[in-house]
Order: structure tokens, then C-alpha cells, then sequence
């Protein structure tokens, strides 16, 4: 009786390349080219452990926001205000290990940044405030408030100032047991990645070593960010809770027409988004520095954003763009030679990307591709070292090149910055 | 044994500002009826159903469902209620999955999760029960029209709704698809539902329902059954006056052609079927040229493709003589084509701007709206005084924002300021889309007059009895591709439809 | 319907700035600090001759920043990157300025050109990345904001900066020579009667920026680009239907913004660095951005806008004397960009409101009978 009814011409057929395996297999790839650039420019630091290692501290907090980011632009604001949130992080981290102690500093740290989200939640989803503008306000208020705070509670202290606190405590790191020798209940576990890396195998010892960066002198605070990715995707995909949260930035009006309280879920989604960058601001002083300094989020909140992008609004996406961005971020500390055999490698990618996409015949893209791998290469030949402060540069190039690369397949929420006001229409 | 009503509304009034949407408002409904209620744009029937779905709160009036007075205050206490609400404009998120859209708000629980195999059986299962068969773990955005409908009504019956309201439901479909809608209903009828049924297409109200409640003007006009009543006693009730009647007069169609468009096309950027595909046809002088078809069909892309604002396109475009092919939009725009945009919002005003500024839209480089470099403020009221005279717009000055207007006045702006700038080829799209009679009279008088004084016209329309009456050749624009170009005096709306599915092809002679 | 402008033109600024006013006199109450008087040194301080001139020459470069950000607003882009282009632009106008004199005109104007075109060229790199590839350009720009930190660092070091005769390296590039330099004002104060104490000369870039004010009101508001640029950021979709071009305007804005983000530092160096140190002012194009918003794109109301933020910092200075921490201003400011976006909306969607309501009832009187919905 029901007669099936041809798709319109336009619709979108399901994806076809399973997204896990295409992830394993570029990851396997990128460790083989980075191993043979190795070998040609004698440099070994590309893959060691202490590079990855320093890649994944240096992603957390650039996962961290992003992931923040995705809670809020999943409900439908845009969070620009990520920055922000994490600077309030930063100094309530650090003013409360200061006075209480780490692990409180980190809920107090939390706590700052949900502070700053529930503001940007006031001006976005109760007043309808532009979502960017408010963001942008959302950092500069920041900024100028945890400036004042300084002077109200630091500039007495010794080794405090305007613009940084005194040293405060870290939390620890762990050796996870069996894949890099840390204990378990007290036991010694064997060391088995760090023993692999010994060999000197050619690529298995390569990638045994980054995975022993990965699992050996890892922090607390790193397992939990890591451990948030998978709670996200299962919070989001698997329960009511998520798919409420998600209807409200695909369509609010659908989801206020069955009874979702829009309004009370975006709130929700942009505090927690708050939250989990005032985890990240955390992080940054807990972890890494050990003390509150002026600035030292340095753009980690908008390059959360790039990661979210670059991560198509997924969870494991996310996490994806934030390793890439802090492996990025960790070359700039193991100096210019390093650096140089990164620049061969992706040379030497780019142009057997731009080989297997001229077969495919996809010829733009294979001439762009192939353009800027030569361009690569000729760098790579010509400057033998660069320049301190341009090695600074290179997170944001990436985040750059990335997004400009990538920005033309992504799917972001279809409700996304719309404004919406509770009962009225589209 | 008397049955209590499944819907009494008594004295329903409702206000807003500058309008009475619904004044004193009386509807009584039975348990497993198929009611009816029509009217014409704006009579209130969309406010009375946002009413019953707590969507929206009477200022005066009662209401009760199955005997019970009922408060609502949202959809949520609707739903409780147990009644469901398919809506005109659906309520769907593209990004989820048919699934995900029916379950929202009301998710089966397994634990902490949602029972995704549960819902996913009981979707199946209704589907079974009312022919309504669709595949759950689908995104909504792969669906075509009859099945995002099929998608709505699933997801009032997978709440245990036993008052479903239709809004316009066939407003979007072709005859085979009403068809098969209208086979729903009467499954659902012999289930035990109720159903309400809105609608202004009169011929299918009289085939389905088994009373006919009139609105008109915010207020019941009478309530009536198909067996007491015929398709022009209805319509008279639903406008209190004459039916309006789009005949053309005598043909002015000369030999002079002003738009030659030859093997246009345009490729999808997905690969796959062209978005265009060889199209081909001629505006002359003097003469409306009607496109029929069904939404999504290509008439958005022509009209983008004709107007200039995608690039890529194959095929000729000849405009007067010259070939605009390669041309720039506001190099077409001067060179004399008109826009009056199918969605007047989104393309043709900017709501917050002042009208003389609206005004401008489209002729912002030339004179009075411009001199030079600069812009005419004086020219440009002054133009927009006329166009406000010439008309017949509704706005208390040209300073008012265009948010300020009422839709049927803005889109007797748009077309004013297109119309006064005498183009050369004006395409029309949806000209009279969402406007009251009267608006939508005084619009048809305009475009017959513009034929007359030889302009060319190109007239995209959803509205049947529009394309029939306004044009003098019709062509049926299906997947892309011109299926039939027929003689509007010849033919039916029926037949139309049936081409416009790509049932049939057929070229005239 | 005037007296919808008159509530968001003036009155939603000053109920903004009592709000900060407010929540800053809380937040030092906090602090134990009195906040009348803090206020009251502020106001004594802030308002002798002096001070005045410091707080025009403070919100000069405010201005101008203000100006490039409110560009790309009306356009609907958010031009986070006057920060960077600034920065950038002022110093390779400094190293440039310094390699030769010629007439005064002249070598001003050269150097203001080119900082105009390096402002333009960096916020177009930002404009090229949207149209082309499509990537946001509130990331893009401040990305592009810490490369160039980055970047002008690197110059700074490697080329610009002259080796000082005790064989160590300076800390700024080689002064610009007096034909490069912009005369102050003070005369022309004292010739009007107004005496300045001496410790500050009013930058001569004042009649500049109010050229620029003019020029950027004429331009948005009267010409047709202007049209088009403010059709493009209340309806893109009609705006390109019009005939608007929407990859043009993009980089046509970009270019425009970038090139008034060149001149932010000109004040400053063309009238008193008259060269290009290490720590050159950072920060003006953030506040730029929120002297924007304050002023509502406005070129009247981003000067009161400007003269607030420049008077804010001026007499927050006082506040050493009294063991109030200066910051109180930075916190005021923020509060202050904050409280002013939410009001406007507010303010904004209660004026709309009352307009609509007031036109439908004004037809229907005139139909002389109420329509239905």
C-alpha cells in the first residue's frame, strides 16, 4: 500500500569508510613517516618518549576546552568565552592550592570556571546576547577581574605580584602498572613498552616509545581529562540527558515542542563548559607551571576551538585535534632541530598524500597538496635553524593550517548560535 | 448513553497586539470524529491549535478534554493529556535519526541509558499498525517529505496520543502521497483516535471528514458535515464573499523574446544527479511563464542560477539580447531582471532596516536610490512614498523597520519596489506565499498589469490554481529537469500533479 | 519611535556604566576600601587640565582601534586581530620612518601608509582564510594575534634594532627623525586659553582621528558601500540577492578594518615614542574591541566610548596614593562591556517591540478596524 518515495536528489548518502580504522591507519602512517625523517636527519627526538610524553601534557588542556566547547555548542552556544573560562581557572586553581591545598585548588579551580560560564549562560541564553560577542566579553572581563583579584590577594606575598601568585603544589604523577612499570598495590610491574623501546627495532621501538610517553610519568589530572572524552561520548549518544542536550542545538524548536526544558539544558551544558575549562586553567598551573602567571593560557581556549572543529563536534574527534595541536606545541620546547626533521616528515607526507590523491584523480588536491609539501621540503633544505621566536609561532600555524585544511567537510550542530527565545518561532 | 466530548472549547479568546487571533471561540469534537476546521490564512485556526497544545494560553475561555476542565501550561501537559500535534512546518532535527526525533522528551529507560532496542521495537510496531512504515536508525535529513510527515504522526502516536491535530498536512504533498495519508487517517479513526484536521483545501476536507468546523476572522463561523454542504457553500463561509478568480483576461503575449535560457545547468557539489539539467525555455514579452512543481524539485536553483548567486553553471542565459551567462549579480540586476524571492525574510528584506532602505534592496547603485557614490536618502523616500501610494502598502511611515509590517505589507513592498523599477524579466517566486486574499488579489493585479504593459514574467508557484490562472504556458519542473510544458487552459490541477511526481511526461504541441 | 533611539543611544550606556559603577563600589567595599572616596580622588583627579590631555592622548589610539573593530561589526565579522596588526604595523612604520627625512607631510604621511598597508595586509590574510577555505575569523585572527607577537619579536631582534655604541643591543628601534614626528597641540590650547601644566602634550593625531571618525561615519552610514557593507551584516542571503558580492565585502572589510588597525599606534609613535620599544602598548586592541561595543558602532558614541575607557585609566593612577589597587579598572572595564552588551539587547528587543506594536496599531486605526491574526 505504501509506495516508496525516491529521495530527492540532494540528500546525503551515510559515509562509507569506517571512522575508527581510518584513524588507526593515519596514526600508524604518521609514525612511520616521522620514524624514516628521523633516520635521514639523525635527529632522534621526533618519536621518543619524552616528546610524547610532553605532546600529551601539553594536549589536556586544549582537550579540556574543547571538550568544553563541545558541551556548549552541542546545546547551541557558541562558547568564544573558553579562554576566559580557563584564565578564571588558572587563578582560582592557584589561589586555592595556595591556601587549601592541589586537589582542592582543582575543584576550586572548577569552580571559577563555571563562575564565568554561568555569566556567559545570563547573557546568551536569558538575554540573547550575540553568543560571540558575549564571548568576547566573557574574556576580557576575566582578564581584567583575575588581574584585580592578583592585587587585592598576591602583591603582599612574597613572589607574588600583579600578575603572578607564589609557587603553589602540583599533583603528582604515576607510572601506569604493566605498560610502563608503575607499581600496582605496591607490586613493581614489568616495564614492558619502555623494554620494546630498548630494542632499537626499527618502528616497533618507535612506536613503543611514544606509547611509553604516553602511559609512564603520567598525571592524575591527565587520566582524568582523558577519562572525560569517553563519559562525554557516552553521556551524549546514550542517554535521555545527552540526546535532550543534543536536540536543543540541532533544532530548540523541536525539542521545546516535546517538553525539553531548552532553556535549563543550555544553562546547564554552557556552566559545565565553564567548568571543564576552569578544569583545564587548573591543569595548566597544577601541572605544568606550578604557579598562577598572567597570560599563560596563551589562546589554549581558541585552540580548544580549532580542535573542537577540526573534531566535527565528536568526542574522540576532539581528542584527535588536541593531540595533534600539543604535539605541535611540544616541538617548539625540543628545540630547532627537531623541529626541522618535523618539517621534513611533513614534506614527506604531504607529498605521498598528494601521489595516492592524483591517482584518485582528485587533481586540486593533489596539486595544492603537493605544492605545499615542496614548499616543505625546500624549506627544509634551505634554513638550518630557526629562529626562537618563530618557534614560538608554530601551535598557532597549526591550528591555522589545520583548520584551513579541514574546514570543508564539518558538520557542526544545525542549531548553532541561533537565537532562540522560549515559546516564540523560528 | 452521551459520550463527554474529546475536545469542548467554550468562549476561546486570544489577543495580541494590534489583532484578535481568536474571539469567542466555540469547537466541540467526539471521540474517533475526524474534524475538520478550516479557514483562510490568518482566520486563527493555527492560534486555536497552539491553544489546545498548550502552546499558547487563552486570555478568556475554558477548555476540556474527555469531560475534564484543562489547564495547560505547555506542550508537556498536552501530551499528558494525550494529545498529539503534528505540525504544518515539522518539527524535525535533521542530525538525528528518526529514532532520536520520536523518543525526545519521552526516552525509554534501560538502566541509565535509553532502551534503544525497546523504542526501536515499538517504532516498527506502530509503523505496522497504521501503515506508517519507516526505518528507525535513518537520519531525518535522508527522509523526502511524505516520510518526515509519516515521522511526525509516529511520534504523537508513540506518546499515546489518542486526539491527534493534523496542521495543513497535505500542504506538501502530491495527490498519491494525500493519498496515503488519507488511508492513515482512516486507520487511525478505526483504532479509536480522534483527529483534527486543518485545512483550506476544501475538496479534500470534504472527502475525509465527518464534520467541518469554519473559521473566519478569529471567529467560528459554523459547523456543518460533508453530507450538508458543497466545496463553494464552504469556501463562501470561509471568506464571506465571492471566490476570487485568477482568469486571465485576453492574451497579450507577443513574439518578442526577453528571456532565452538554453541547456542550463548546474552539477550538484555531492556528485550524483545535476541540481539543473538541461533546461530550456523562453519569457516573451507580454507573457507569464508558470513553473510547476513540487518543492526541492530545482525551482530554488534556477531561481539562484537565473539571479546570479551560484557560480559554475552550463547553458545559455540571454536576457533582451545580451548573454548574461557570465555576469555578475548586480550586473543582471541592471541589466533589468526582478526578484520577488520565494522566502521574502530570508532574501528580500532586512527586517531591522528602515523601509526606504528595504526599498533600495536590488537597486542600491542606481538612481532615485543612489547618486554616484552616495546614497539618496531623499530620492530614496520619495520613491518609497510611491511605491507605499502606487500599492496600496499598509506602514504608518517610511521610517518604520520592516519588522514593523505585517507579512501581506512587506510582500506588497517587495513586489512594489521590483515592480516600479520596470525590469525587463521579473521571476516571481511564491509571489503570494503566506499573504491574506486581499494582499494576495491586489499582487495579481499588479502582475497582470505588468504583463499588459509588456514586461516578462516568470512565475514560480506552489499554489495551483495561481500557476493555472496567472500563466499563459506552463512548464513542470521535475528532478531537475522541464517535463512537460503544457497549456493552462487545457489542464487540471490533477493532471499537473501528476506530471509534477514524474508519472507522467508529456510535451504539448 | 525617536525615542527608541534615545533609549539605546543614551540611556543604555549610562545604565551600563551605573551598573559598573555599582558592582565595582561593591567589590572594593569587599575589599574593605571605601569606594565613595575612591571615586571622589578619582573625579578630582581625573578632571584637572592635565589629566584631560593624558585622557584624549590615552583614547586617541582607542579610537582608531574602535573604529577598525566597528567596521567589521556592521558587517557582521569579528575582527579579533587589531590586536596583532597593530603591534606589527607599528613597528615596521617605525623602522621605515627612521630610514630617511624628507618634508614633514610627506614623511608622516609615507609612514602612515605604511602602516596602514601592513594592518591591512595581516587582517587580510584572515579575510583570504574565511572566503577561500571558510575558516572563522574569531579564531583566524587571534591566531593570527600570537603569530605576530611572535613575528614582530623575531624582526624586532634580527633587524631592527641598532647596536648601541657600548656594543650591547638597545631596546627600540632607531628614532624616527623630527620630520617624521607629529607636533602636539599645546599651542593651539594656549591660544584658546586653555593652560596646560607642562608635563603632557596633546597629540596632534587628534585632528587625525577625527578625520578618520568622519570618514568612517560617511562611509558606512552614506555611501553604497556602506549600504552594502550593512546590508551584508543584517541579511547576507539578501544582501548577495541584491548584488552584493559576499566573498568581496569579506575581504574588502578585512582590508578596511586591518588598515585602521595599522594606525592604532600612530598616535603613540608618531607623537611621542618616536620609536619602537620592546614593550610597546599592548592591549589597545582588545579594548578597542570593547570601546566598540560600548559605543554601539557609533562614530559619536565610540568617542565617549574612547574618552570613558581613556579617563578610567587616567585617574585610576591617583589610586596609589590611597592603597587602592589601580587594577579596580580593569575589572571596571570588563564589568562595564559586560553590563552594556546585555542592556542593549534588552533595551534593543523592548524598542522593537514597542515600534511593531505601535505601526500595527497606527494600520489597523487607519483600516479603521481591527484585523484578525
Amino acid at each position: 500500500m505504501t509506495t516508496v518515495v525516491e529521495r530527492p536528489p540532494e540528500t546525503r548518502k551515510p559515509p562509507r569508510l569506517n571512522r575508527t580504522t581510518k584513524f588507526i591507519l593515519v596514526a600508524l602512517g604518521a609514525v612511520l613517516i616521522m620514524t624514516v625523517a628521523e633516520l635521514i636527519t639523525g635527529s632522534a627526538d621526533l618519536t621518543t618518549r619524552g616528546t610524547a610524553s610532553a605532546a600529551l601534557r601539553l594536549s589536556i588542556p586544549i582537550l579540556l576546552a574543547g571538550l568544553g566547547g563541545l558541551y556548549s555548542e552541542r546545546a547551541g552556544i557558541v562558547n568564544i568565552g573558553l579562554e576566559g573560562m580557563m584564565i578564571a581557572g588558572t587563578w582560582f586553581a592557584a589561589w586555592g592550592s595556595w591556601t587549601y591545598g592541589p586537589w582542592r585548588g582543582v575543584l576550586i579551580g572548577i569552580a571559577g570556571g563555571a563562575i564565568f560560564g554561568l555569566l556567559h549562560a545570563v547573557a546568551t541564553v536569558t538575554f540573547n546576547v550575540d553568543h560571540i560577542v558575549s564571548g568576547v566579553a566573557i574574556n576580557i572581563l576575566a582578564a581584567g577581574s583575575m588581574r584585580f583579584l592578583s592585587s587585592l590577594v598576591y602583591t603582599a606575598e612574597t613572589g607574588g605580584s600583579v600578575i603572578q601568585s607564589p609557587a603553589v603544589d602540583g599533583i603528582e604523577n604515576i607510572d601506569i602498572p604493566f605498560f610502563a612499570g608503575g607499581d600496582l598495590f605496591g607490586w613493581s610491574t614489568p616495564d614492558i613498552f619502555g623494554w620494546l623501546e630498548n630494542q632499537s627495532w626499527f618502528f616497533v621501538s618507535d612506536f613503543a616509545g611514544i606509547l611509553r610517553g604516553f602511559t609512564g610519568g603520567v598525571n592524575w589530572l591527565t587520566l582524568l581529562g582523558l577519562a572525560v572524552v569517553p563519559v562525554t561520548a557516552w553521556l551524549l549518544w546514550r542517554t535521555a540527558w545527552g540526546l535532550r542536550l543534543r536536540s536543543c542545538g540541532e533544532d530548540p524548536w523541536a525539542a521545546e515542542s516535546l517538553g525539553v526544558p531548552v532553556l535549563r539544558m543550555k544553562y546547564s551544558a554552557v556552566v559545565i563548559s565553564g567548568a571543564l575549562s576552569g578544569l583545564a586553567g587548573a591543569f595548566l598551573v597544577l601541572v605544568q607551571s606550578g604557579i598562577y602567571r598572567e597570560g599563560m593560557t596563551q589562546g589554549k581556549g581558541f585552540i580548544g576551538l580549532g580542535a573542537l572543529i577540526f573534531g566535527n563536534w565528536i568526542p574522540t574527534g576532539v581528542l584527535s585535534g588536541s593531540l595533534v595541536f600539543g604535539f605541535g606545541d611540544a616541538l617548539t620546547f625540543r628545540g630547532a632541530v627537531v623541529f626541522r626533521a618535523f618539517v621534513l616528515a611533513l614534506a614527506i607526507g604531504l607529498l605521498l598524500l598528494a601521489i595516492y590523491r592524483g591517482a584518485q584523480n582528485r587533481t586540486r588536491v593533489a596539486i595544492v597538496g603537493g605544492s605545499i609539501g615542496a614548499a616543505f621540503l625546500v624549506f627544509y633544505i634551505l634554513v638550518d635553524q630557526v629562529p626562537g621566536q618563530l618557534l614560538n609561532a608554530t601551535p598557532y600555524l597549526i591550528t591555522l593550517f589545520v583548520l584551513a585544511a579541514a574546514s570543508q567537510n564539518l558538520r557542526m550542530p544545525a542549531a548553532d548560535g541561533a537565537r532562540y527565545m522560549k515559546g516564540e518561532p523560528r | 448513553m452521551a459520550q463527554a466530548p474529546a475536545i469542548e472549547l467554550s468562549g476561546i479568546t486570544k489577543r495580541y497586539p494590534g489583532v484578535v487571533a481568536n474571539d469567542n471561540v466555540a469547537l466541540t469534537v467526539m471521540p474517533g470524529e475526524v474534524h475538520a476546521v478550516v479557514g483562510e490564512n490568518g482566520a486563527g485556526k493555527s492560534t486555536l491549535m497552539k491553544i489546545i497544545y498548550g502552546m499558547v494560553k487563552p486570555d478568556d475561555g475554558t477548555m476540556a478534554i474527555d469531560g475534564k476542565v484543562a489547564h495547560f501550561r505547555s506542550p508537556k501537559d498536552a501530551i499528558d493529556a494525550g494529545i498529539g500535534m503534528v505540525h504544518q512546518h515539522f518539527m524535525l532535527a535533521d542530525n538525528l535519526t528518526v529514532l532520536e526525533n520520536v523518543i525526545l522528551g519521552s526516552e525509554p529507560r534501560s538502566g541509565l541509558e535509553i532502551d534503544f532496542r525497546g523504542a526501536s521495537d515499538r517504532i516498527r510496531e506502530l509503523g505496522e499498525t497504521y501503515g506508517l512504515r519507516l526505518d528507525p536508525v535513518l537520519k531525518v535529513e535522508y527522509l523526502a517529505v511524505g516520510e518526515r510527515q509519516r515521522v511526525e504522526i509516529i511520534k504523537v502516536l508513540y506518546r499515546g496520543a489518542r486526539i491527534v491535530i493534523l496542521d495543513e498536512p497535505t500542504a506538501v504533498l502530491v495527490p498519491q502521497e494525500v493519498d496515503e495519508l488519507f488511508d492513515s487517517i482512516r486507520d487511525l479513526k478505526s483504532q479509536g483516535e480522534t483527529v483534527i484536521f486543518i485545512s483550506h483545501k476544501l475538496d479534500e476536507v470534504l472527502s475525509i471528514a465527518d464534520k467541518i468546523t469554519v473559521m473566519r476572522g478569529g471567529r467560528t463561523v459554523g459547523t456543518t458535515t460533508p453530507a450538508d454542504v458543497d466545496a463553494r457553500q464552504l469556501a463562501e463561509m470561509m471568506i464571506g464573499s465571492e471566490l476570487p478568480t485568477p482568469e486571465t483576461r485576453e492574451s497579450t503575449v507577443t513574439d518578442k523574446v526577453l528571456l532565452d535560457v538554453k541547456g542550463l545547468s548546474l552539477a550538484s557539489p555531492r556528485g550524483g544527479r545535476d541540481l539543473l539539467s538541461a533546461i530550456t525555455f523562453r519569457v516573451h514579452a507580454g507573457e507569464i511563464v508558470g513553473i510547476a512543481g513540487i518543492e526541492g524539485n530545482g525551482q530554488s536553483h534556477l531561481v539562484d542560477t537565473l539571479i546570479g548567486i551560484k557560480d559554475e553553471t552550463e547553458g545559455r542565459i540571454v536576457l533582451d539580447g545580451a548573454d548574461i551567462h557570465d555576469r555578475s549579480v548586480i550586473d543582471r540586476r541592471s541589466g533589468g531582471i526582478g526578484l520577488i524571492p520565494e522566502d521574502r525574510q530570508r532574501q528580500g528584506l532586512l527586517l531591522p532596516s528602515p523601509i526606504w532602505e528595504n526599498a533600495a534592496l536590488g537597486h542600491q547603485n542606481k538612481r532615485p536610490y543612489a547618486t554616484g557614490l552616495w546614497i539618496s536618502k531623499k530620492g530614496a523616500k520619495e520613491r518609497t512614498a510611491e511605491i507605499i501610494r502606487r500599492f496600496g502598502v499598509k506602514a504608518p511611515s517610511v521610517d518604520v523597520p520592516a519588522t514593523a509590517l505585517s507579512g501581506g505589507n512587506q510582500q506588497k513592498l517587495v513586489v512594489g519596489r521590483e515592480l516600479i523599477a520596470d525590469p525587463v524579466v521579473l521571476i516571481a517566486a511564491q509571489p503570494t506565499r503566506g499573504i491574506d486574499i486581499g494582499a494576495q488579489a491586489a499582487v495579481w493585479e499588479e502582475l497582470k498589469d505588468a504583463r499588459a504593459s509588456g514586461m516578462g514574467i516568470l512565475l514560480l508557484s506552489a499554489d495551483l490554481e495561481e500557476l493555472i490562472g496567472l500563466s499563459d504556458t506552463i512548464h513542470v519542473i521535475f528532478e531537475g529537469r522541464l517535463v512537460a510544458k503544457l497549456d493552462p487552459s487545457e489542464v487540471t490541477p490533477e493532471a499537473l500533479g501528476t506530471y509534477m511526481t514524474g508519472a507522467a511526461q508529456e510535451v504539448a504541441s | 519611535m525617536r525615542s527608541g533611539r534615545f533609549l539605546t543611544t543614551v540611556v543604555a550606556p549610562v545604565v551600563a556604566i551605573v551598573i559598573a559603577f555599582s558592582i565595582a563600589g561593591l567589590v572594593l567595599l569587599f575589599a574593605d576600601i571605601d569606594p565613595l572616596n575612591a571615586f571622589k580622588e578619582m573625579w578630582k583627579f581625573g578632571t584637572t587640565t592635565d589629566s584631560l590631555i593624558s585622557t584624549v592622548n590615552r583614547s586617541l589610539p582607542l579610537y582608531v582601534s574602535a573604529l577598525a573593530v566597528a567596521v567589521g561589526f556592521k558587517m557582521g565579522l569579528f575582527n579579533i586581530g587589531v590586536e596583532g596588526a597593530y603591534l606589527l604595523a607599528a613597528l615596521i612604520a617605525a623602522w621605515f620612518g627612521a630610514l630617511f627625512s624628507v618634508t614633514p607631510i610627506v614623511h608622516i604621511a609615507l609612514i602612515l601608509i605604511v602602516a596602514m598597508t601592513v594592518g591591512a595586509i595581516w587582517n587580510g590574510i584572515a579575510g583570504l582564510l574565511k572566503v577561500k577555505r571558510g575558516v572563522h575569523e574569531v579564531i583566524s585572527t587571534i591566531m593570527l594575534n600570537f603569530i605576530a607577537f611572535s613575528l614582530s619579536a623575531y624582526l624586532f631582534k634580527e633587524y631592527f634594532i641598532p647596536e648601541s655604541e657600548g656594543g650591547g643591543l638597545s631596546s627600540a628601534t632607531v628614532a624616527i627623525p623630527a620630520s617624521g614626528r607629529i607636533p602636539s597641540l599645546n599651542r593651539i590650547l594656549g591660544a584658546v586659553g586653555i593652560e596646560a601644566g607642562g608635563i603632557f602634550e596633546l597629540h596632534g593625531f587628534l585632528v587625525i582621528a577625527v578625520f578618520l571618525g568622519v570618514g568612517y561615519h560617511y562611509l558606512v552610514n552614506k555611501s553604497r558601500f556602506g549600504f552594502d557593507l550593512r546590508a551584508s551584516g543584517v541579511n547576507p542571503a539578501a544582501a548577495h540577492v541584491s548584488g552584493v558580492n559576499p566573498k568581496a565585502m569579506i575581504m574588502k572589510t578585512m582590508l578596511i578594518s586591518g588598515a585602521l588597525a595599522g594606525l592604532v599606534g600612530m598616535s603613540l609613535l608618531l607623537g611621542e615614542y618616536h620609536q619602537y620599544p620592546q614593550d610597546f602598548r599592548p592591549g589597545l586592541g582588545f579594548t578597542g574591541i570593547g570601546v566598540a561595543l560600548l559605543g554601539r558602532n557609533h562614530a559619536v558614541g565610540i568617542a565617549f566610548g574612547a574618552f570613558l575607557f581613556g579617563f578610567l585609566e587616567r585617574s585610576a593612577l591617583i589610586l596609589d596614593f590611597f592603597d587602592v589597587p589601580r587594577e579596580i579598572v580593569t575589572i571596571m572595564q570588563g564589568v562595564i562591556l559586560f553590563t552594556v552588551v546585555i542592556v542593549y539587547e534588552v533595551i534593543s528587543r523592548y524598542v522593537a517591540k514597542r515600534t511593531v506594536e505601535a505601526a500595527a496599531r497606527a494600520t489597523a486605526e487607519e483600516a479603521g478596524l481591527v484585523s484578525s491574526a
